[in-house]
């Protein structure tokens, strides 16, 4: 499985919401719905605050839960690779694969009636572009790559810098990384 | 303090403020598939045990309701799905670890093995209906090959019976995001459960004295076991990760805690368990009645609480208010 990750600098990353408006425009995403969305976290006790700001999406699992307990195979992952897609032909909209993300990533679309998610813009990767989100970060705190290439930015970045991924206990595997 | 906010509004619906993507669709399908689980092990159990006269309803007529039941269930489970024209997609693959589609395929199986239950015992269940079968040839035929099988058909019913009890608890404990169904004993609690609900059907329904009484004592076993499935659930909630420990306050001092305990433990298993116990010792006979529709109450009502905490149990969750009138301003 070629792993695909991002990599997040949350030390760089000012909360803008850039991210979120270039996956809507370039994914059509329905109003009042999202694919991607930016949390502010605060920790600490005044004035000892620290907050970080997490640009977040689905974490395109290496062992996805939504994939495993999609009764149809509707969930699947694209083309030998870690990233998740829908197939809407295939998608009952029975709402199974949304209760198995520990991450609440996804969502009903629109008013189709299929389920839908964060694709890492395959479409563009496909072409050796990066994601909307990433190519839209007005600070390039956003990388995107692949884990398999020692050399690639998301590589070097987790080699030389401190990171977590979002619960990894809950054994989904995550490939959003961000960087602390 | 530890806050997490969102930065953009995210509302996604279903989703937020938290989620909840099924409602009393899935859980009257969870009931109704448990009662027809129930319904298909006890026509098969008396068969089995010969007790056309101890108990006639449940070994020639139960069977009926089986298919009326189940399809009622699959009704509603359709109302749920969001894209419902790609239905029939649960039947062009099987996916080996998705409970959701095994549950898909033995729907399809009980379907016939119920329909060979019923025409096993039409003859002597249904004797108003039997002749307009057997006026056909093939219809007299097939009712000769199942009454000849009547055992063979019984002993296939009671595998399949007991696999779609099971699935639906299955189902939910497959769950590892939802850390409230995430427990191996939500399968034979759920099982428990639907075959209580069949029995107390039995009991409503049945008019002969003996089998009321039979079937009061079946239930009563039955409760008694679901009631330790309860406790055996809670003690696996509280001996949990940190996230079922905070799944587990919803039922403990939090917003499902007189759902739980008053209307599901208490009025659904406690008081028909007393009131079950006074029949058979032969008090209580005028408010018979009451148990066995407690019960079946009871049966809901575990679905409907299971299903509305677990959804909203969850590995991650932010402080944020969902406002619904800011999407009505969108459009304006």
């Amino acid at each position: 499985m070629t792993r695909f990750a991002m990599v997040i600098d949350t030390k760089t990353c000012i909360g803008c919401g850039d991210c979120v408006v270039a996956c809507k425009a370039e994914n059509r995403v329905p109003d009042g719905l999202n694919r991607d969305w930016v949390v502010e976290a605060t920790r600490g006790k005044y004035p000892k605050l620290t907050t970080e700001f997490r640009s977040e999406r689905c974490n395109h699992c290496s062992n996805a839960t939504c994939v495993t307990l999609c009764p149809t195979g509707a969930s699947h992952y694209w083309a030998g690779t870690n990233i998740v897609l829908v197939d809407p032909d295939m998608c009952t909209g029975c709402k199974a694969c949304i209760a198995a993300c520990p991450y609440d990533a996804r969502l009903v679309m629109h008013p189709d009636g299929y389920i839908d998610k964060c694709t890492f813009c395959h479409h563009r990767v496909e072409e050796g572009l990066d994601p909307a989100c990433v190519s839209s970060c007005p600070t390039r705190c956003m990388h995107c790559g692949s884990l398999d290439d020692p050399e690639s930015e998301v590589s070097r970045l987790l080699r030389t810098r401190k990171y977590k991924v979002l619960k990894p206990e809950t054994g989904n595997v995550p490939n959003v990384y961000y960087l602390i | 303090m530890k806050e997490e906010l969102f930065v953009t509004a995210r509302s996604n619906a279903l989703i937020d403020p938290s989620l909840h993507i099924w409602t009393w669709e899935v859980a009257m399908y969870l009931f109704l598939g448990g009662l027809t689980a129930g319904i298909m092990v006890f026509a098969a159990c008396m068969t089995l045990l010969r007790k056309d006269g101890e108990a006639p309803f449940a070994t020639t007529k139960l069977a009926l309701l089986a298919p009326i039941v189940l399809s009622l269930g699959m009704t509603t489970l359709f109302l749920d799905l969001e894209h419902k024209l790609f239905v029939f997609r649960f039947y062009t693959s099987f996916q080996l670890l998705s409970p959701m589609s095994w549950g898909a395929w033995i729907l399809i199986v009980i379907y016939p093995v119920s329909i060979l239950q019923i025409l096993s015992t039409l003859r002597s269940g249904y004797p108003q209906a039997s002749p307009y079968v057997d006026r056909l040839a093939a219809g007299k035929a097939i009712l000769d090959w199942c009454e000849a099988n009547r055992r063979a058909i019984a002993l296939t019913a009671i595998p399949f019976g007991i696999a779609l009890g099971i699935y639906t608890g299955i189902l939910l404990s497959a769950f590892s995001a939802r850390p409230f169904w995430n427990s191996g004993v939500l399968g034979p609690l759920f099982l428990v459960s639907g075959l209580s609900t069949a029995a107390a059907l039995v009991a409503l329904v049945a008019r002969q004295h003996s089998e009321k009484v039979l079937f009061t004592r079946i239930d009563l076993v039955l409760i008694a076991a679901e009631l330790a499935l309860v406790a055996l659930f809670i003690i696996n909630l509280a001996s949990g990760t940190e996230q079922q420990l905070i799944a587990l306050d919803s039922i403990m001092s939090g917003p499902y805690t007189f759902v739980f305990w008053v209307l599901f433990v208490g009025v659904g298993l406690l008081i028909p368990l007393l009131l079950e116990l006074l029949e058979i010792r032969g008090m209580a006979r005028r408010v018979a009645i009451v148990a066995p529709i407690l019960v079946l109450l009871g049966g809901y009502v575990l679905r409907q609480v299971m299903i509305d905490i677990g959804q909203e149990s969850a590995w991650i969750s932010y402080d944020t208010q969902y406002n619904a009138e800011l999407l009505q301003r969108l459009h304006e």
